[in-house]
């Protein structure tokens, strides 16, 4: 298993795609372990505000050695990662968590891969793992589509069966563009049908996948979020009810940080 | 040079300790740091059977810190004992394990199930301000805690330190009631209750409405109480409360702790605790000290 650690990662470069959006690419060793669904805690520099951000992987790529991660100011520690620039140093714990289980979709199925608002980004590296046709359905508040033009680029970089039958389905709340609504609205709407979901966003987008799943009688593995501390299964803060006692905890709670942040959906009570 | 220090006849190789609930059952924190350089590996708090714990949020920030109110979420004594404990002995740390429980019968059951196990010190969690029942109602009464002290005196085979929660009047008070009925240690601090709201949305951050407050900006009144309770009590002292740097941690030496306990910290930086040990020999050998206990109580 590969070793979990802090380290100093250098700033490559970071732009804005969207009001509040931020593109940070990251030089850093610890890109070479990281998979689709895992993330990486960012410290901010302000010694007031001390607790590190747990923040997902968009893009990794192990041979440039440089993590993209894309995310949203939501307070002081994101407000100051916007302002990082080319050069700057940023402490980062990593790589953390477990990530979406690629090898479940196997070939000659199709996978559906869901994005919603900021849960977005994991689906880009998640796309590019996964080995079989895909159906990437990505949705948003309004015409600002940050990365979708990524999606469409990663599907054409497929070849063969994974490229087949593939393709990227928009939605937004106020009907901008794509499909009015939300992915399951999309979904509906394009008659997408699948052998297996992945999915990350908020919690009502995340119950709707589970209840689809369960309709379908589909397995879906889906990434959740909770405010967190440590980031290494140490303060039991960031859980989540699980249907069943946990193997780890013994009770029904599980640890996004460690046992997630990605569970099959029947498996936990959201 | 001397770093080793001595609680209840047990010897620690350096007086830097983990703080109960910042370090998992040390698992968690094998891939950062070599266990064998602590002191001590301080558990988390265990009870007589599995804790659910409290609902999310269960962790907020704020300035210079933290609140916590994760509920002591543990998975009972007998899972505790088959896999923690055994992961923790092959170490060679000294293993203090931290019991909690509701009621007295339950911490007494604990102290009797660890009775014949090779665990070094118990440490007694009457301060923990986020669970309803039992806790902190035994660390707020020094009549109360001179019972819930003696009773598991009566029945532990180890050592055991009562840990004590700030949220008192007189800290003094409750460290004599503790020494007075048997207790062989005392750590503090335990965490400061605190609240933080959500302006937006007008309502608590956290589930549980309070939480326990650590991180750097509560350790001069963590100093303050472990220099208190210093001069009110002959027993030794394990401070703790915001240490992040040994320079942190001489300070709570100096005020008359013992040992010492790097608690959030870890959460911020998982090297903290050898750095902490690290950097407290660098300071006894820049100033020429060959013996830890020479600087322990120093500052009257």
């Amino acid at each position: 298993m590969a070793q979990k650690k802090k380290e100093a990662a250098r700033v490559v470069g970071q732009r804005q795609l969207a009001p509040g959006i931020f593109d940070l690419v990251l030089r850093t060793e610890l890109a070479g372990q990281a998979c689709c669904g895992q993330f990486v805690a960012v410290y901010p520099k302000d010694r007031s505000t001390l607790l590190p951000r747990p923040i997902s992987i968009c893009e990794a790529d192990g041979a440039a050695g440089t993590l993209r991660l894309v995310y949203r100011v939501a307070g002081s520690g994101t407000a100051e990662f916007s302002g990082l620039r080319e050069g700057d140093s940023v402490d980062i714990l990593g790589i953390l968590g477990n990530g979406f289980p690629v090898q479940k979709a196997l070939p000659g199925m199709t996978a559906l891969l869901l994005g919603g608002g900021i849960g977005v980004p994991p689906i880009l590296q998640l796309a590019k793992e996964t080995g079989c046709a895909k159906k990437i359905v990505v949705g948003y508040r309004d015409a600002h589509c940050f990365l979708k033009e990524d999606f469409e680029s990663a599907l054409q970089g497929h070849d063969g069966e994974a490229g087949k039958g593939s393709g990227v389905y928009v939605a937004t709340e106020d009907g901008s563009t794509g499909t009015k609504g939300n992915v399951m609205d999309a979904i509906a709407a394009n008659g997408l049908k699948a052998d297996i979901v992945y999915a990350c966003g908020p919690m009502p987008m995340l119950r709707a996948v589970k209840q689809y799943a369960q309709q379908e009688n589909i397995p879906a593995y889906i990434s959740l979020e909770e405010r967190m501390a440590c980031g290494v299964g140490a303060c039991l803060g960031c859980v989540c009810k699980t249907k069943e006692p946990h193997h780890h905890t013994h009770v029904r709670n599980a640890r996004i940080c460690t046992d997630g942040p990605v569970f099959e959906a029947q498996e936990v009570d959201i | 040079m001397n770093t080793s220090v001595k609680i209840a006849g047990v010897e620690f190789k350096n007086p830097v300790m983990t703080g109960s609930g910042t370090f998992g059952s040390g698992m968690e924190y094998g891939e950062f740091v070599d266990l064998n350089r602590l002191g001590a590996v301080v558990t988390k708090g265990v009870a007589n059977v599995p804790w659910t714990g409290n609902p999310t949020p269960r962790v907020a920030e704020v300035y210079g810190g933290m609140l916590n109110a994760i509920g002591l979420q543990n998975p009972g004594i007998d899972v505790f004992i088959e896999r923690d404990l055994a992961f923790l002995r092959q170490f060679d740390t000294k293993v203090i394990v931290n019991i909690c429980g509701k009621t007295v019968e339950d911490y007494l059951e604990v102290a009797e199930k660890l009775a014949d196990t090779d665990v070094d010190l118990l440490e007694v969690n009457v301060s923990c301000p986020n669970v309803k029942e039992g806790a902190i109602a035994f660390g707020q009464k020094a009549d109360a805690l001179y019972d819930i002290t003696s009773r598991i005196k009566a029945v532990a085979k180890q050592p055991i330190i009562m840990k004590l929660s700030p949220n008192v009047t007189d800290i003094t008070e409750m460290a004599r009631a503790a020494e007075s009925a048997g207790a062989d240690a005392i750590s503090l601090i335990n965490t400061l209750t605190g609240v933080k709201i959500d302006i937006e949305r007008r309502q608590f951050v956290l589930a549980n409405k309070t939480g326990g407050m650590s991180g750097p900006a509560i350790k001069p009144i963590a100093v303050r109480m472990v220099w208190q309770c210093a001069n009110a009590v002959k027993i030794p002292i394990i401070g703790m409360g915001g240490i992040a740097t040994a320079q942190d941690a001489i300070e709570f030496l100096m005020a008359g702790a013992t040992a010492v306990a790097v608690g959030a910290m870890n959460f911020i930086n998982p090297y903290a605790t050898m750095e902490v040990a690290e950097g407290i020999e660098e300071f006894l050998q820049k100033h020429g000290i060959e013996d830890i206990r020479e600087i322990i109580g120093c500052v009257k």
